[in-house]
């Protein structure tokens, strides 16, 4: 790990990144946006889940707003609803009620293919378990991003490029030593870091993580940590992360507590 | 992009699901290998079949015929015009035959057919079924010096070579046998055979002015099915090999009916009995043919069976054969000449030669269909069997489905992973089965004989089917209709676990343990 640092303090003078073709406009954006506005924003978010007839309220109306740049920790203890908002702020679920904006834009009730474009190109991911295809190797999963962007001649045209970014971003966390190695071969922390590079292949306004160190040992999660930091800090990375560890939300520029589906 | 590397993967890594397309892969191999057998009798048989039958057939409804051929000829070329190639009128009746084997009287129920040596050649394949090379470029009921069946070593010395031979050794047995009883002078000579007719018996040649010399002479030629005048059989060694009871040279007896009233005439007034000298056998390799046909020049028979008007001079024949033009349509010809000669004025039916083997032809069309519903079935179950993996795999992707929809892949590409991976499973087993089933039919007439080896069981006997080794014959277009249908039942086996796939919620899916 003692390299990581110099590889990570090595980043901002590294050779110029690698950039894709300019993004076209999120699916929900308007031309209108006034400075300094919340990436992301939530007003009175109610989830709840249902077993039969009984209905579980996870979220109870939860207000939120995420600033560009920050990196936001929101903690609260198991089962207080902190993965369900994340899952609703990445739009891989909907709301009861209550509206999400990113970028100004209401987001929560987007038919699911525009969704699917926002996850893919405009949000970066990471969890608990890391959640890497056992099948691809380490390269290949930071690139599944850019293959479900780009059709099949379209990623074959672009090949190129597509993995000298992954190859680029493997070195920025820390891999680049590990580029053909199946998933079941990495450590947690390597996968994590996979999981990271994967989460920044298509260069995303807003990185999702939830619970990144809850599966590492502290040493290992300190690392990740450091390594979230240095994103948020050297590329303006807009981070909210999910944790129930004090410790680790310290770290953050913001913390949000959730108790009982409620912000406190 | 995503899709066709995840199932490419899934495809190398699966191997369950290689087991579940094997038996997509024997499905195939199978049909390849029976529909590739079934066309090779199929044609075989049609072959065959056609070989000796021609076109279009008028058949009588009697033994006695119907007059004037000449006359229905010269109406049919009006009839049919440019589309005639050839015409000849014939005689059928069933026959008697009986030959001497060692002493001992064989007899066998034949076909007689009447033939007309110049015409019957246009209008089917007769002439190439004949052992003898001139006969097969022009028949003649004549018997030939020798050269039967060249190139053929387990052919015995046949033709007017052997006939000498023989009739030379029946002679000096006729003599030895004479002798010995002029030795022993006790025996008193046996009494004359009062029956004997000059012709019938050789061998009571006196010296007499008209006796038939069987050395010189031949009696009307008869041209024998091979079936008729020989018996196949295994040697010990396993090798096929037929035995000749009798061959061109030899003579034997026919005995027919004659064309006359049944009620008016005294039972020795029906039937006409006279010998015949083989002149060639005929082996056309259809068992059914081979074994019942008879064939006599036709002005005989006739004069014979008393087809010949006594007062007119015209005569009677049972069937015209026609030959038409090549791509002339068969059953139109067939409808045109129904239309000159309707059935209820005139005393004979005309048929296609399809239409006379019509049964045997449907039984045969039937077995193929019937074998392809029952193999493609097999592989319809094989599709199920995909079902179940591919729902096992699903289950056991479930989480893979959750991370790739976080990743923002719409569910149709969820869809498609699976889709394209129950295609690809379905070309590589679909695609291996053709190539096993390809392999088989290439080495089929191998495979037989060494199942033959391991079991002792014969596999496909040449006597009864007349061939010597199992005809195939691949058709694209049949192979590539196996591939394809088996290709499509894995890909719709593939499809409500993809469905599901698709439909699972992401949350859900990447919370499954």
């Amino acid at each position: 790990m003692s390299n990581f640092f110099g590889l990570a303090a090595g980043a901002a003078t590294a050779p110029v990144s690698p950039t894709l073709a300019p993004r076209p406009q999120h699916p929900a954006a308007n031309s209108f946006r006034a400075p300094e506005a919340a990436i992301l924003k939530s007003t009175g978010l109610v989830k709840s889940y249902r077993k039969g007839s009984i209905s579980v309220p996870v979220l109870r109306g939860v207000d939120l707003e995420i600033r560009e740049g920050q990196f936001a920790a929101v903690v609260g203890q198991s089962g207080c609803g902190k993965s369900t908002l994340l899952h609703l702020l990445g739009t891989l679920d909907k709301p009861d009620e209550g509206e999400i904006f990113f970028e100004g834009n209401r987001i929560d009730n987007l038919p699911s293919a525009a969704r699917d474009v926002l996850r893919n190109r405009y949000f970066g991911m990471i969890f608990q378990f890391y959640h890497l295809l056992p099948e691809l190797t380490t390269l290949e999963n930071v690139l599944s991003p850019a293959m479900i962007t780009d059709g099949v001649w379209s990623y074959w045209r672009n090949k190129r490029k597509h993995v000298e970014r992954a190859q680029y971003l493997l070195e920025l966390v820390g891999l680049s030593h590990r580029l053909n190695h199946k998933p079941r071969e990495l450590s947690g922390g390597e996968m994590q870091r996979t999981a990271i590079a994967r989460a920044l292949i298509s260069n995303p306004l807003l990185l999702l993580a939830d619970e990144p160190t809850g599966n590492l040992d502290e040493q290992t999660g300190r690392e990740i940590i450091e390594l979230l930091r240095t994103l948020n800090s050297e590329q303006n990375l807009t981070i909210v992360m999910v944790t129930h560890d004090n410790t680790l939300a310290s770290e953050a520029d913001c913390t949000v507590r959730l108790v009982e589906g409620l912000v406190q | 992009m995503y899709k066709f590397l995840l199932s490419w993967r899934y495809l190398r890594t699966r191997y369950i699901a290689l087991a579940s397309i094997i038996s997509v892969t024997l499905g195939v191999a199978t049909l390849v290998v029976v529909n590739a057998v079934m066309n090779g009798f199929t044609t075989e048989m049609h072959h065959r079949l056609h070989g000796i039958l021609s076109d279009l057939v008028f058949e009588s409804h009697g033994m006695g015929g119907f007059p004037d051929p000449d006359w229905h000829v010269h109406e049919i070329r009006k009839v049919l015009g440019d589309d005639l190639e050839g015409i000849t009128a014939t005689v059928h009746v069933p026959a008697m035959l009986n030959f001497q084997v060692r002493g001992q009287w064989v007899t066998r129920q034949v076909n007689l057919i009447g033939i007309d040596e110049q015409t019957y050649g246009n209008v089917s394949d007769f002439g190439q079924y004949l052992l003898h090379p001139s006969n097969r470029d022009h028949l003649q009921f004549l018997l030939r010096e020798e050269g039967y069946a060249p190139g053929r070593d387990d052919f015995p010395e046949a033709g007017w070579t052997y006939r000498r031979q023989r009739a030379a050794w029946e002679n000096s047995l006729h003599e030895a046998s004479q002798l010995e009883q002029a030795a022993q002078g006790s025996a008193a000579p046996l009494p004359q055979d009062p029956f004997a007719t000059a012709s019938s018996d050789p061998t009571a040649a006196n010296g007499a002015p008209n006796v038939f010399d069987p050395a010189k002479e031949q009696h009307t030629g008869v041209v024998l099915g091979i079936a008729i005048a020989s018996l196949r059989h295994r040697n010990p060694d396993g090798k096929v090999q037929d035995y000749y009871l009798c061959r061109p040279g030899d003579d034997v007896k026919i005995s027919f009916p004659k064309a006359v009233d049944p009620s008016e005439a005294r039972t020795n007034e029906l039937i006409v009995s006279d010998n015949f000298t083989i002149v060639d056998l005929y082996e056309s390799r259809m068992s059914e043919y081979d074994s019942s046909f008879a064939f006599v020049p036709l002005d005989k028979m006739q004069e014979m069976r008393g087809m010949i008007d006594p007062l007119s001079g015209v005569p009677s024949v049972t069937s015209i054969q026609i030959k038409l033009a090549p791509g002339v349509n068969l059953v139109e010809a067939r409808d045109r000449l129904q239309a000159r000669f309707p059935v209820e004025d005139y005393g004979y039916r005309i048929q296609t030669w399809r239409d006379l083997q019509g049964p045997l032809l449907a039984a045969v069309q039937m077995e193929t269909t019937l074998l392809n519903i029952l193999l493609f079935l097999i592989i319809a179950v094989a599709g199920f069997g995909i079902l179940a993996t591919f729902f096992m795999i699903v289950v056991e992707k479930t989480r893979d489905i959750g991370i790739l929809k976080a990743l923002g892949a719409p569910s149709s590409g969820v869809m498609s992973i699976f889709l394209s991976y129950g295609f690809s499973l379905g070309i590589v087993g679909s695609g291996v089965g053709m190539a096993l089933g390809l392999l088989f039919v290439a080495y089929i007439n191998e495979i037989a004989r060494g199942l033959e080896t391991i079991t002792g069981r014969e596999v496909f006997d040449p006597t009864v089917y007349y061939f010597q080794e199992i005809p195939t014959i691949n058709e694209p277009m049949s192979v590539l209709g196996v591939v394809l249908g088996a290709v499509m039942i894995a890909v719709l086996a593939s499809v409500l676990p993809a469905l599901r796939a698709a439909r699972l919620h992401p949350v859900e899916a990447l919370r499954y343990e």
